[in-house]
């Protein structure tokens, strides 16, 4: 392959992962900008929406095909049902933990990841578990690039939930509560804003679009894995903060750029594939440590 | 009357006045040594009566108490999360294994090496990131401990994937440690000696500064405390004790693999500490003993351990945060 | 040359300017007061006293040297102590715990010594120990030294915070509305607590403070601000009778009452 054809060809993968990344880097920057958090239980979240997804495609199979009908329709049940886990979550787990110390709530986080991937490690058996679609090989030749058409789609649906959320998030006055929150809550709160409803919506949202993240993921590798929120959390929060914490097209920005990052990266003879991962740590920690408010993120003033 | 008179009476020893009387009776020091002493003897004297398989589990106890107790540094008495224990337990137990079992060093001297290695990690690890805010902290240390665990996996010199073998068993004044009946004093003795060395650190002006800090990091700053140089303070000193608690454990399996040093491991530490309640020591002790001892008494949960273990750390978390362990009177 | 000089700081936040071009200076063994309408920036020029903020332009100097590029414990260790507005102590330690902290940057035992008990380190706890229940009796709740700092009466729990700033050993003490919250008896105690400090230890101190009363009693000179820049300076008479203080305070009552 020539080097052109190597460049498109980890352009196209590095959309893709991109996506992933994309969406469920929003979901950790939407509720730390929200209530300054950092779910730890997020990632789990998409890997529950890929089971879920993969469970509804199985029931629901048999009428609507598993071809791209059965797939739109398991992710959309996916995501209602995700969304509404993400909100069970934050009432249950986080909402008593607002006014202990900063250390608790992590915890308690933690904790909720925990049992999230420890409960699908049960139920499966710890066996990665397949992902049927009935979608076919076909797609776009380009020279010696080969994108699928799948690919695509997959790359289309990310840029449809990015567009709607934008506009949510813009055009709507739920949108401009979540951002007016922001803020200040405390403000919004003498404004008769409903905080709290507002901070429910913010998690089904961030909940929903970590479950598409899941399915998609199935639909993309095939399979599916109780440990596979694990790794895409923390690139999913490396992303959130190359883009800027707290920002929304930062979230959006940020899961592109290591996207393509890491395709680019697996080039490089001495990254591989099986350091790539490291890369991506390596790539959080020395942002944190030398630019922490990332691409468009505004600095944190402390007051005394 | 005189008789509802005795039934409080009665109903007042049997529930507050029992807990009084046993606050009554710890509080004295001179019975908490003959509490302590006792414990010792009883340490002591079990291999007399146990098997192999007994002394196995309760040198793991042991050694999971020095783990919890080394981390209880980091986490409970600094408060600062940290998510990736285990890489320090792994530098520990990698630089005996590579010694010995590569270039044939005596045992003794790889801790040295051990300490060295840990303090460096923690320096590298901690120095620029202790300035960052706690969520940031957390995701980074496990970050750091997926690095050294993947570092561990793919270098040729920690033996891949498949691990270390052949590591040597250090000798002690010309008796090899090579049975189980070995290793359970060993780990019971460095479980002590993190106890009194905890206990120490806890009361000192260091042990204050670690409390100041964890209460209010910008009063203690205004006090004229160096809150990063305090938190890299407990983040190395917890360093150590994993590191040199690895190299013990290196010597007793002979052989060790990356897949012991995973997130799971120090998610499990962690547990150990909160459970027992952080920055307790006796607490913390317990939080220990029930990591190791609580899965053998519940064997038909094996497959659900690990999700038994997350459930209990989610109610504790809500329920009752300072852990199982009661407070000190007031 | 005076101990604290602030030459022409300026503080923005974002677009908004807090001080603008602010000068003053505090003598050595002096009471000297900074006062102003709500708003006008006095905390946040403590805060830059003291390194929790970092003024754009201008010059402190502490004691002849620059503590603007420095961090907050290493000013407190240079000899500027401060307390908090809103009370910020240690809740869940004691009152003597509380006040061991300002020990903490006048000592060095590490964790070696505290380990193996070396004897520097039993000396030096001996002496914060000493050093801290002078302080706590100093300023008279010597009685109350094992009691939780959040189970004390709010009165009580300001004296932890003055002992507390004390056991740093400071040549500058920076009060933030000390009186703020205290009763009449408590005030008058406060006066002579403040007075005791310049004049049995030597402290030097600057203080922000609302109640006029207290600052026209106890001031040597005062310094008074609004929106962020000086509008006088002076003695307490000299300030009381400044045209330009009576409007910034009026004029703010007027515009409440509008």
């Amino acid at each position: 392959m020539s080097t052109l054809d190597i460049l498109l060809q980890q352009l196209a993968n590095g959309l893709i992962l991109g996506s992933f990344y994309s969406l469920v880097a929003l979901g950790y920057t939407m509720v730390y900008g929200i209530i300054m958090l950092l779910n730890f239980a997020h990632g789990d979240i998409y890997m529950v929406g890929a089971f879920l997804g993969l469970a509804i495609l199985t029931t629901i199979g048999s009428v609507l095909g598993f071809g791209w009908g059965g797939i739109l329709a398991a992710m959309c049940c996916s995501m209602i049902i995700t969304g509404l886990l993400g909100v069970l979550i934050q009432r249950v787990a986080y909402v008593p933990m607002l006014s202990a110390p900063r250390l608790s709530i992590l915890i308690t986080a933690l904790a909720v990841s925990m049992v999230l991937y420890n409960g699908a490690m049960a139920i499966t058996d710890g066996e990665y578990r397949a992902f049927t679609v009935d979608l076919g090989f076909e797609g776009i030749e380009m020279g010696a690039v080969f994108i699928t058409y799948t690919q695509v789609a997959l790359v289309l649906a990310t840029a449809v939930l990015m567009v709607t959320l934008y506009l949510f998030v813009h055009r709507t006055m739920w949108g401009k509560a979540m951002r007016a929150i922001a803020i200040d809550k405390d403000a919004c709160r003498l404004m008769g804003i409903n905080v709290n409803a507002v901070i429910a919506l913010t998690f089904f949202v961030g909940s929903a679009l970590a479950a598409a993240a899941g399915v998609m993921a199935g639909v993309y590798y095939g399979s599916i894995h109780f440990f596979m929120g694990f790794v895409i959390g923390l690139k999913a929060f490396t992303s959130a903060v190359i883009g800027g914490i707290g920002s929304i097209p930062g979230a959006m920005l940020g899961g592109l750029v290591l996207g393509l990052l890491e395709a680019f990266g697996t080039q490089i003879p001495f990254i591989g594939s099986e350091w790539k991962d490291v890369f991506a740590f390596a790539i959080l920690i020395l942002l944190l440590v030398f630019r922490p408010t990332g691409i468009l993120g505004k600095t944190e003033i402390e007051r005394m | 009357m005189g008789g509802n008179h005795q039934d409080a009476a009665v109903a007042e020893l049997s529930t507050g006045g029992l807990r009084n009387r046993i606050y009554d009776i710890v509080e004295v020091r001179r019975n908490r040594y003959a509490i302590y002493a006792a414990l010792t003897v009883g340490v002591m004297l079990l291999p007399a009566f146990a098997n192999n398989y007994v002394m196995e589990v309760f040198s793991n106890a042991f050694f999971y108490v020095t783990l919890c107790l080394g981390l209880n540094i980091v986490v409970g008495y600094a408060g600062l999360l940290d998510l990736g224990y285990a890489a320090f337990f792994a530098v520990g137990a990698y630089t005996t294994g590579i010694l010995t079992s590569h270039f044939h060093v005596n045992f003794w001297l790889t801790i040295p090496f051990a300490v060295g290695f840990s303090i460096v990690a923690g320096v590298i690890i901690g120095g620029p990131t202790l300035r960052l805010r706690s969520d940031y902290l957390a995701i980074v240390t496990l970050g750091f401990g997926e690095i050294v665990r993947i570092a561990a996996r793919n270098l040729k010199i920690t033996g891949g994937a498949s691990g270390l073998i052949g590591i040597e068993r250090p000798v002690l004044l010309g008796l090899e440690l090579s049975r189980i009946q070995h290793y359970y004093f060993v780990f019971f003795v460095l479980a002590v000696v993190a106890i009194l060395i905890s206990h120490r650190l806890q009361h000192s002006r260091l042990g204050r500064a670690w409390q100041y800090v964890r209460e209010d990091e910008d009063a203690a700053e205004a006090m004229g405390i160096n809150r990063v140089a305090v938190k890299l303070y407990a983040y190395i000193i917890g360093a150590i004790f994993g590191g040199v608690a690895g190299c013990f454990f290196a010597a007793k399996m002979t052989a060790i693999s990356p897949e012991t040093f995973q997130f799971n491991q120090s998610v499990l530490i962690l547990l150990g500490v909160v459970l027992g309640g952080m920055g307790k020591i006796p607490g913390v002790i317990v939080g220990g003993l029930v990591l190791v001892l609580f899965p053998e008494f519940f064997r038909q949960f094996e497959q659900f351990r690990l999700l038994v273990f997350a459930v209990v750390m989610l109610v504790i978390m809500l329920y009752r945060p300072q852990g199982i362990w009661p407070e000190s009177r007031q | 040359m005076a101990l604290l000089e602030v030459k022409d700081i300026n503080l923005s936040f974002g677009g908004l300017r807090v001080i603008k071009n602010l000068s003053f200076e505090v003598d050595s063994g002096r009471i000297v007061s900074l006062i102003g309408p709500n708003g006008a920036g006095k905390t946040s020029v403590f805060n830059c006293l003291t390194g929790f903020y970092r003024p754009q332009e201008g010059e402190i100097f502490f004691d002849g040297e620059s503590m603007l590029r420095r961090k907050p414990h290493k000013i407190t260790q240079r000899g500027m102590a401060r307390t908090f507005q809103n009370l910020r102590l240690f809740k869940n330690m004691t009152v003597l715990e509380n006040v061991m902290s300002g020990m903490h940057c006048r000592t060095s035992a590490g964790p070696i010594g505290a380990v193996l008990r070396l004897p520097h380190e039993r000396r030096e706890e001996a002496e914060i120990l000493r050093v801290s229940e002078e302080c706590l009796d100093f300023v008279g709740i010597i009685d109350k030294k094992d009691r939780a700092a959040a189970n004390l009466p709010y009165g009580d729990q300001r004296r932890v915070e003055w002992a507390r700033a004390l056991a740093t050993q400071p040549k500058l003490m920076l009060l933030d509305e000390p009186a703020a919250g205290l009763n009449y008896d408590e005030k008058e105690r406060l006066i002579g607590l403040i007075r005791r400090i310049r004049d049995e230890r030597g402290v030097t101190v600057l203080l922000i403070e609302h109640d006029m009363g207290l600052v026209m009693k106890v001031s040597e000179r005062i310094t008074v601000i609004d929106y962020g820049e000086k509008i006088a300076e002076g003695t307490a008479d000299e300030v009381k009778n400044d045209p330009r203080v009576i409007e910034a305070y009026l004029g703010k009552e007027e515009d409440e009452a509008a």
